[in-house]
């Protein structure tokens, strides 16, 4: 196996007549924090929900070397991707620990993370595991879900924007929550709006236009090429 | 009176657990697909006669196991090869299938069994009388029932909650893409709840046709009261549909079994010409209006409390 995990190419994706994604290319090798970076509406979200299969992709998507493009969301999910979405989706009406639970795949032996493992890393989750998800605050819900995606002990974790709506502090412990999960060599593709925390943790970023990929490159890259800073990323 | 109230109450909260059975399957059902299945109670039909059958090749035991797992199976093929393929046009095609697959049941039945009632009867080991209440002797194949539909009960609520399994339905009732996502085959999932649903209708078939008639009539008489039941419950509310099941068993088993009117409440203080309307409303009695009372419950609650009971959305 090569150290690329998830290889993306020429990826294309429509809702009804719209042609969102126009060609996308991007890879995450090994224990890889990679960031998608971008406006608003310029398809980032698409992107992970194509390669989930939750919005039909055209094109090549190889994960692990398999083609995994046309798969359903569930198929792809037990190749050992793991995707936390926009809107977090936790089951509100199940207890914290349920939701945990869920996160288990059926079947799979010795897997990375237990659910002790997810209580030590937030004492938080473990006092409250018996209470209902919903109670919960954003930060915690934030939380729940990267950690129930743990819990199927995938080999990629897709986030998408996991600090919208969090305090500076809690946005913190998102990005160092991260940082852990990629030390344990879970490779990472992390869609971001704030840069500050984006530019910190990864270890390569993309710079998503309009359906498409415009820049790719390092932070330090990015960080020096004002012209791209301007054009896709500044309001 | 006493007597009254206890038989009555047995009956009522029986009738309700009978209800509750096949409740409980249309309201996953419905929660799962978003569309009411006019064919469930055609498997508590086929479920009563599976088991009349059964009982006549290989005894009463046999029937009420293999009965239901027949029936759950048919059901699981029909969503795998048949609903799941209507879903992709949308609700209305759903709701039509349905329709057509209750009358396929029943003309199907009609052409095995004929139209006239089978000779489904309860078993001799069961049939004596288990306890008498003063004068009333309680029949030992009521308490059965009444055990054994307490017991599925008991058994579903463990199994929704308690259960890695129930777990998963139950979050892929309300986030079926979420779950998919987790690495769950909802599609499995939505297959297995809707034979689990088929096949609790099935039991509640299998055990009330040996008490009750066995008839190819039986699933269109039964239905209209489940639609009131769900709806009256919350559609898509399993703790409603509980609710609603023993409050509509308990009201038309105290309706039948109660001969007031109008005219016994208020005594004779004051009583309208004989012949005349007001005369009529004073004298007919709550037995005599029984039947109404399920879809008079059913209008008010539509009109007071759309949602139902425990709804959270409008029906
Ligand atoms: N379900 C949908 N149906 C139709 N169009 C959609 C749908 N979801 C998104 N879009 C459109 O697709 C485009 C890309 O959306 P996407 O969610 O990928 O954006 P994004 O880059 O994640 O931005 P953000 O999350 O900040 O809004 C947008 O123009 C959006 O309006
Ligand atoms: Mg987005």
């Amino acid at each position: 196996m090569t150290d690329v995990m998830l290889e993306v190419k020429d990826l294309h994706a429509y809702y009804g007549k719209s042609h969102i994604l126009q060609g996308v290319n991007l890879n995450v090798k090994n224990g890889e924090i990679v960031s998608i970076l971008g406006r608003n509406g310029v398809g980032r979200s698409t992107t992970l929900k194509a390669i989930m299969g939750d919005v039909p992709p055209q094109g090549s998507i190889r994960f692990k070397g398999k083609e995994i493009a046309g798969l359903k969301s569930y198929q792809v999910a037990y190749c050992g991707l793991g995707y936390v979405p926009e809107d977090r989706s936790i089951f509100p009406s199940l207890t914290v620990e349920q939701n945990l639970i869920l996160g288990e795949k059926s079947g799979r032996k010795n897997p990375r993370w237990s659910i002790e493992d997810v209580y030590n890393l937030f004492p938080i989750l473990r006092e409250r595991k018996d209470t209902d998800a919903s109670v919960l605050s954003g930060g915690e819900q934030q939380m729940l879900t990267v950690c129930r995606t743990l819990m199927g002990d995938p080999d990629l974790i897709m986030v998408d924007e996991p600090t919208e709506g969090l305090s500076p502090q809690m946005t913190e412990r998102v990005g160092n929550l991260l940082q852990n999960i990629a030390e344990r060599k879970i490779s990472i593709l992390l869609v971001e709006q704030k840069l500050t925390i984006a530019m910190r943790i990864s270890h390569r970023v993309y710079v998503m236009g309009h359906g498409h990929i415009v820049f790719e490159g390092t932070p330090a890259e990015l960080e020096k090429n004002d012209a791209v800073r301007r054009e896709w990323l500044e309001v | 009176m006493a007597e009254l109230i206890i038989i009555s109450t047995l009956n009522g909260v029986l009738y309700g657990m009978l209800l509750f059975l096949m409740a409980s399957g249309l309201t996953l059902i419905f929660s799962m697909m978003g569309v009411l299945n006019f064919a469930h109670a055609s498997f508590y039909m086929l479920g009563a006669f599976l088991g009349f059958q059964i009982s006549q090749w290989a005894g009463f035991i046999p029937a009420i196991i293999l009965a239901p797992i027949i029936a759950g199976g048919l059901g699981a093929l029909i969503e795998r090869y048949g609903l799941r393929t209507v879903h992709k046009h949308g609700h209305v095609a759903e709701l039509l299938f349905t329709f057509g697959l209750a009358f396929i049941i029943e003309e199907t039945i009609q052409m095995i069994w004929g139209k006239l009632a089978v000779d489904y009867r309860v078993p001799s080991f069961l049939d004596f009388s288990a306890f008498t209440v003063y004068a009333t002797n309680y029949p030992a194949y009521k308490a059965f029932m009444l055990l054994f539909s307490i017991a599925i009960f008991v058994g579903l609520i463990f199994l929704l909650t308690r259960t890695r399994a129930g777990l998963i339905i139950q979050a892929s009732l309300t986030h079926p893409n979420m779950v998919g996502m987790l690495g769950h085959n909802v599609p499995r999932v939505f297959m297995m709840v809707f034979g689990l649903g088929t096949s609790l209708a099935a039991i509640a078939g299998a055990i009330a046709g040996a008490a009750f008639v066995t008839q190819s009539n039986m699933a269109a008489l039964l239905g209209p009261i489940l639609f009131v039941v769900v709806v009256v419950g919350g559609l898509g509310s399993l703790w409603g549909a509980f609710v609603a099941s023993l409050l509509i068993g308990l009201l038309q088993t105290f309706a039948i079994a109660s001969d007031w009117s109008l005219s016994k409440f208020l005594g004779s203080s004051y009583t309208p010409a004989s012949g005349t309307i007001l005369y009529d409303v004073w004298t007919v009695t709550i037995a005599q209006i029984g039947p109404i009372l399920p879809y008079l419950l059913l209008v008010l609650v539509l009109v007071f409390r759309p949602t139902g009971l425990f709804g959270t959305r409008d029906t």
